[in-house]
């Protein structure tokens, strides 16, 4: 038990201490020792009555004392000198009770030694209280009722706190104990979210874990994605401002990935797995709630897309034939890292013919190219899901993230003509120029390879961006550990 | 166990998710044009002769076809206990109370 206890509580500065509740047997075993002890002073966590024949027993209902003498099993037995705790037995010991007494004949006929039981600040019943006693001071939010007449779940939506879908109830013991995923203290700032440039703290992101649905041990996850999308470089107020239909997704590489259960294998990009679809709603609501960002609001996306409710996903780096995404950006090996990126829905690119990686790479590029427009250019930004059926061909080829990038960028090169204005009697296109040189299809760096997905199916993915680059909104990266 | 719960009372306290800029409770909304297939609530606070005042609107809006439901706060020196404020919202379309002596 966390012992952050401020109510006050007294005993006799020098003198025995115990603890008892009438529940536990040993503590009824050593009834008649503790009435036999001389200046005792008795806290009593069950019944006040308990034990017979002590003449300074107290009730400790309330688990006060427990809490402050940080009791976890009884019956403990303290001995105080000038205030200060010189020693300590938890159960019954005959031999150690003696000791620290210094009564030689305790308890005659009793057994030499039983062990306690469990202190009442451990049971289950209580310890959601208790967490909110002890700790609930750190948290500094605004306490909402919800009349007991109202539906937890309805309050919530009538209160606009959430995204359409139902969310967790963010309550004091909840909230506590999310804040248990981070060693970071709840009011330090994490990061000034857009659109209203509000100052979030850890408390208020890890208010809006618990609404997503998130455990503690995703939070470090969701600090740092908050984090890498409020940077200027992601630009997450353009991102929510535009009509463009774009939302941020995640993308986790590192040991953190297993550690708390994420998915990168089957269905990667999809439902079903809780850290994926919870870590991405969370920043959402972190956007929504805490910056203020709301559909037909701030948020003027002309239609938006599902993965808004939240996108993330893991990088499969064991079976990938590329170094990881984190690396590639810079991370050391062996840390963990969110990439935060502008993000349409997925779209699959079929290719089970292709066996040689310049077939595949220019096949994948093809279904590239319809990003944004299949006439538009340099204007948005991609990333290229690469499924393990398909980077099966580069690997056995030996091709790494570099080698295929070049190759798509080469590929990528389109012809001019094709994608002018009006060609193929379509107005919409690049306007004519001066040369007749090939055009490339995105911004250098404005294409971004991840390797995930199940093992059977060569069905790679696109996910299209949306304006890359200073005047949009360009990968993030930030380390993980360091929220932890 | 004497332990006060963070429910002791029915109600749920939840932390505040936003960035608390809005109060907590929210605005009116607008008025409006007719009674007419609206639920009306009558509220009186238990400020004295409320009910005079408003057995006398119950009668005019009978008289227009309109029934009414009546509601009373405990008390008028304390706000309304959220539990009557959601009896209200979830039983009217509108509310008229009576504020005065």
């Amino acid at each position: 038990m966390p012992t952050e206890e401020r109510e006050t509580v007294a005993w006799p500065a020098d003198g025995l201490v115990a603890v008892v509740k009438q529940d536990c047997p040993t503590c009824r075993l050593v009834e008649p020792v503790l009435a036999a002890l001389p200046g005792l002073t008795v806290f009593t966590q069950d019944d006040p009555d308990f034990p017979e024949g002590v003449a300074d027993r107290r009730d400790d209902t309330e688990l006060t004392a427990s809490l402050a003498l940080e009791v976890e099993t009884v019956p403990t037995l303290v001995r105080f000198a000038g205030g200060v705790e010189v020693a300590r037995v938890v159960g019954w010991s005959r031999a150690q009770w003696a000791e620290l007494t210094g009564v030689p004949d305790l308890g005659e006929g009793l057994p030499e030694y039983r062990p306690g039981c469990g202190s009442r600040t451990q049971d289950p019943d209580v310890a959601e209280e208790l967490l909110v006693r002890t700790r609930g001071g750190a948290l500094h939010s605004r306490r909402l009722e919800i009349a007991a007449l109202e539906d937890e779940a309805e309050a919530l939506f009538d209160r606009g706190f959430t995204d359409g879908l139902p969310v967790v109830p963010p309550t004091p013991a909840r909230v506590l104990r999310m804040l248990e995923g981070t060693s970071r203290k709840p009011d330090e700032v994490v990061a000034v979210i857009p659109p209203n440039l509000v100052e979030a703290t850890v408390e208020k992101v890890a208010i809006n874990a618990v609404l997503a649905g998130c455990r503690p041990e995703y939070l470090p996850v969701v600090l740092a994605a908050v984090e890498a999308a409020c940077t200027d470089e992601f630009n997450a107020h353009g991102l929510l401002a535009t009509t463009w239909g774009a939302g941020p997704a995640i993308v986790v590489n590192g040991p953190v990935r297993a550690e708390v259960g994420m998915n990168w294998a089957g269905n990667a990009l999809g439902q079903g797995n809780r850290a994926n679809s919870t870590i991405g709603r969370a920043l959402q609501l972190v956007i929504r709630n805490v910056g203020g960002g709301r559909p037909q609001e701030v948020d003027r996306a002309a239609l938006g897309h599902p993965g808004k409710v939240g996108f993330c996903f893991a990088e499969d780096e064991e079976g990938s034939p590329f170094e990881p995404l984190a690396q590639s950006r810079g991370v050391p090996p062996g840390r963990s890292a969110v990439t935060v990126f502008a993000a349409e829905g997925p779209r699959g690119i079929v290719d089970q013919i292709s066996r040689t990686p310049e077939s595949l790479a220019r096949s994948l590029a093809l279904g590239l190219r319809g990003v944004c427009h299949p006439k538009l250019v340099r204007g948005f930004d991609a990333t290229l899901v690469v499924c393990p059926e398909h980077a099966r061909v580069f690997a056995e080829a030996g091709w790494d993230r570099g080698r295929l990038a070049a190759a798509l960028d080469e590929a990528l090169l389109l012809d001019r003509a094709e994608i002018t204005r009006g060609a193929g009697g379509i107005d919409e296109g690049v306007p004519a120029g001066d040369s007749d040189r090939p055009v490339a299809k995105f911004r250098p760096g404005g294409l971004m390879i991840v390797h995930a997905g199940g093992g059977a199916g060569m069905f790679s993915a696109v996910i299209g961006g949306w304006a890359g680059g200073p005047g949009g909104s360009a990968p993030v990266t930030r380390e993980v550990d360091p929220w932890r | 166990m004497a332990m006060t719960g963070t429910r002791s009372t029915g109600s749920l306290v939840i932390l505040d998710p936003t960035d608390e800029s809005t109060p907590d409770s929210r605005t009116a909304l607008e008025r409006p044009a007719s009674l007419e297939g609206l639920r009306v609530g009558l509220l009186d606070i238990s400020k004295p002769r409320g009910d005079v005042f408003l057995d006398r609107l119950a009668e005019l809006l009978a008289e227009r076809g309109v029934t009414v439901r009546r509601y009373a706060k405990p008390t008028f020196t304390k706000p309304m206990p959220p539990d009557l404020r959601r009896e209200i919202t979830t039983e009217c379309d509108v509310v008229i109370e009576a504020l005065a002596d």
